[in-house]
Formats: C-alpha cells, sequence, structure tokens
C-alpha cells in the first residue's frame, strides 16, 4: 500500500509539474474549443475531474482483476478504450434519471469527453508507472485538477484578449496557442517543486 | 491506377491532415521533439491508418450501420497493439521516446476520421492508398515541424549539427512552450495564405473533414473529427448553449 507522502508526490506533480495539457499535450481539443468563457470552462474542468476519477477507478480495477489474472495485459488498449466509452455512456444515463441537477451543470460536457485523449491516456500512464488502485485514482483526479486549472486560467485571459487589437492573421487560433505557450512557461517554474 | 495516385495526392498536399485540416494536433504537438521521433511517429500512425482503412473497407458491408464506430474502434485499437508490440520488439529506442503516445494513436481522430469518410463507403485497394497518402502527409508534416524544432532548439537536423558553433540555440522550443509556438506561427501561416487567396477569389468553403462541411465553419463542437473552430465569436459556446437548452 502506498503511503500518504507518495500519495501527496503524485497529487502535486500529476497537477502541477507535468501538467496534462501544457506539457503532456493530452486533451489538447476540449482545451482549446470549450475555453472561451470561464464558466463554460469551470463546467468542462468540473466533468472532466469527474470523467476521469471515475475511469482511473475502472481501468485499475479491470486491470488488476481481469486483464492481469488473465495474462491478456497486451489488451490493454483496446479494453480501455472500450470500457471509457462504455463508462461516459453509462455515467450520462445515470446522471440523467438519478441526479438531473448534477446532469444540468454535467451533462452537456460528458459527450465531448469521449473524444478526450487524456482519459484514455492516464488509464495507460497508470499502468505503464506500475500505480496500485489507489495511487492510480489519485492520479487521475490530480491531472483533471491540473486540466481544470489549465482551462479555467486560459478561459480567463481569453476573456480579456477579447477586446484587443490583433494583427489579422493571428486572430482566433494562433493567439490562444501563444497564450497556451506562455502559459506552459509558466508552469515550467512549477519543476523546481519537489 | 489513376485514382491510386489521386489518392496519395490528396492526402499529401491538398487535405494533408495537419497543414490543411488541421486534424491530430496532441500527437502532432507532443512527439515533435526531434525531426526523428517526428518520423516514426507519422510512420507508425502511417501503418495503423493504411491497414485500419483497407480492413474496414473489407467489413464494410458486414458491419452493421448503428454499431459502425465501436466495430473501427475496435480494428483500429487491434492495429495499434500490434503496432506497438512490434515496436517494442524491433525498435526499443523509438517505443521508449513515443511512450504513451503510441496507444494513443487509437484516439487520434485522423484515423477515425478516414475510416468514416472515406474506407467505409469506398473499395479496399483506394482506401489503403488514402491511408496510405493521409499517412505520408501527416509524416512528413511531423518531419518538418520536428525538424523546425529540433534546429532552433538544439541546432541540429536528425542529430546532426548543421549549424555554426556561434548560434546559441533557443533550448525552449524544444521543450513543451515551443511546441505552442510553432503551431501558433503554423495557423497564422495558414490564416494569412487564406486571406490572400480568398482575395484573389479561390473559395476555401470545399475544405473539411471528410462529413461534407467545413471544418473551419462547422459549429458541432461534439464532432471527434474536428479540432477547432476558428470563427473565434460563435461557434463552440453557442453550440453548447443550443444544447443545454
Amino acid at each position: 500500500m502506498e503511503s500518504v507522502k507518495e500519495l501527496l508526490v503524485i497529487l502535486i506533480s500529476s497537477s502541477l509539474i507535468s501538467n496534462v495539457v501544457l506539457s503532456q499535450f493530452l486533451g489538447l481539443c476540449p482545451f482549446l474549443g470549450v475555453s472561451k468563457k470561464t464558466n463554460t470552462a469551470a463546467g468542462m474542468g468540473t466533468a472532466v475531474i469527474f470523467v476521469i476519477t471515475l475511469a482511473s477507478a475502472v481501468a485499475g480495477l479491470i486491470y488488476k482483476f481481469v486483464l492481469q489474472p488473465l495474462h491478456a495485459e497486451y489488451l490493454k488498449t483496446i479494453v480501455f478504450i472500450l470500457v471509457i466509452a462504455a463508462l461516459v455512456q453509462f455515467v450520462e444515463m445515470f446522471l440523467r434519471k438519478a441526479m438531473p441537477a448534477l446532469y444540468e451543470a454535467l451533462g452537456v460536457y460528458l459527450p465531448l469527453i469521449t473524444t478526450n485523449c487524456a482519459v484514455l491516456g492516464v488509464a495507460i500512464t497508470n499502468v505503464q508507472k506500475e500505480y496500485g488502485i489507489l495511487a492510480g485514482i489519485v492520479n487521475g483526479f490530480a491531472t483533471a485538477v491540473g486540466f481544470t486549472i489549465a482551462i479555467v486560467i486560459l478561459a480567463g485571459i481569453r476573456e480579456k484578449l477579447e477586446y484587443n487589437d490583433i494583427p489579422g492573421p493571428f486572430r482566433g487560433m494562433p493567439t490562444v496557442l501563444l497564450t497556451a505557450g506562455l502559459m506552459a512557461i509558466a508552469f515550467c517554474g512549477f519543476s523546481g517543486l519537489l | 491506377m489513376n485514382k491510386v495516385g489521386e489518392r496519395l495526392y490528396n492526402g499529401i498536399v491538398k487535405e494533408n491532415p495537419t497543414f490543411v485540416l488541421m486534424l491530430g494536433m496532441c500527437p502532432t504537438l507532443a512527439v515533435t521533439t526531434s525531426a526523428m521521433n517526428g518520423l516514426g511517429m507519422g510512420l507508425t500512425t502511417m501503418v495503423v491508418l493504411a491497414l485500419s482503412n483497407l480492413i474496414i473497407s473489407l467489413l464494410r458491408k458486414i458491419i452493421p450501420n448503428r454499431v459502425r464506430i465501436p466495430a473501427f474502434i475496435v480494428i483500429i485499437a487491434s492495429f495499434v497493439t500490434a503496432v506497438q508490440l512490434l515496436l517494442e520488439a524491433y525498435i526499443p529506442a523509438l517505443n521508449k521516446s513515443l511512450g504513451v503516445y503510441i496507444p494513443l494513436i487509437v484516439v487520434n481522430c485522423i484515423i477515425l476520421g478516414r475510416a468514416e469518410s472515406y474506407a467505409y463507403s469506398n473499395s479496399p485497394i483506394p482506401s489503403l492508398f488514402d491511408g496510405l497518402g493521409m499517412g505520408l502527409g501527416f509524416t512528413v508534416a511531423l518531419t518538418c515541424i520536428g525538424a523546425v524544432r529540433e534546429l532552433l532548439g538544439a541546432g541540429e537536423l536528425f542529430g546532426l549539427g548543421l549549424l555554426p558553433e556561434s548560434f546559441e540555440p533557443v533550448r525552449i522550443f524544444g521543450q513543451a512552450p515551443g511546441a505552442f509556438f510553432v503551431l501558433a506561427a503554423l495557423v497564422a501561416l495558414q490564416n494569412y495564405v487564406k486571406g490572400i487567396r480568398k482575395k484573389a477569389g479561390k473559395s476555401y468553403e470545399k475544405i473539411g473533414s471528410g462529413c461534407g462541411e467545413d471544418c473551419a465553419h462547422c459549429s458541432d463542437t461534439s464532432c471527434g473529427k474536428r479540432f477547432y473552430d476558428t470563427n473565434a465569436q460563435t461557434g463552440g459556446q453557442e453550440a453548447l448553449g443550443k444544447e443545454g437548452k
């Protein structure tokens, strides 16, 4: 069993130091696509935290109790992608029935998450780094928190940028990418943290 | 024979997945720290793309329409697993430097996009060459971006020192922020060229991801084949708002 210290190290390194979007480039599509307003960005972030934490728990359990006993570890890519796709569908149906209030808040973002490569990325990273189930869940949660921090900050900057006079070809996506690059430099500063 | 050549030209030049369609941006940014990595990733993706296109095209009459997406994903994931095992066995160095991005080829939207838009409705041989063409286009793009980043970030090309000693490498281009800057410059260049073309009276409305729509002006944010909306004012947020209501 992992000690609390190890879990804390995973928490800090996955959320800040090797930030999922700014240093690993996973989940770029929602990062660039849903970051125009801070409240939608925060909604997307919450949905991502929910799904990634759940997905890393389910993927970890399946890997440990199904794939490893059957010596079928090489099937992990296929199994994980199907499990994640099914899980997102299931979560959407469950929330709509059982928790309409939460569904109202997160529902629109859920279909967007199926195509988010960060979910599969976290599940595979957990296996590659040989994390236990608890460490895997913590890693998933921390990664998603890192995503939320990055997308909310970017949305805040984009709200301000909207009124600036930018040279023609740089309007729209290039400016957002430059902003993301500057944020990535800022996040490099966290690398001395551990 | 003519069709084969047309498919290859279409993939490499006319609808280049990176430079024109702007698809599959996660691996494009992540693995292009050097020209060699870009080339390796491009070729790996090309093999998966060509083979999955071929198999999907062969099976297109058997796969029922309603379960086609899960079926595509299983076929693609099988090829990715096979390719990953081969890389582990024969080119372990490349496998190590590409790391988690090899299994993530499964969620590369170029592959699912071509399966959906071309292979599922065309015969096997053109589909195979469509995959090869798109894969080569992706490889060329990744190698170019990797070469620019390696040249600026380390002063080397494919590991060979090319620039004079006096050149001080801009290390940041080899790291994460450099990827964003290079892509920003690339998109700005694309916008600039489009602006010139538009003034000359050429239309860009036809360029799309294969669904018949133009990605740049499409507001369907849940489409797995799209990368972004260039229309900064409308698009994503509005589509989300509509769905919410």
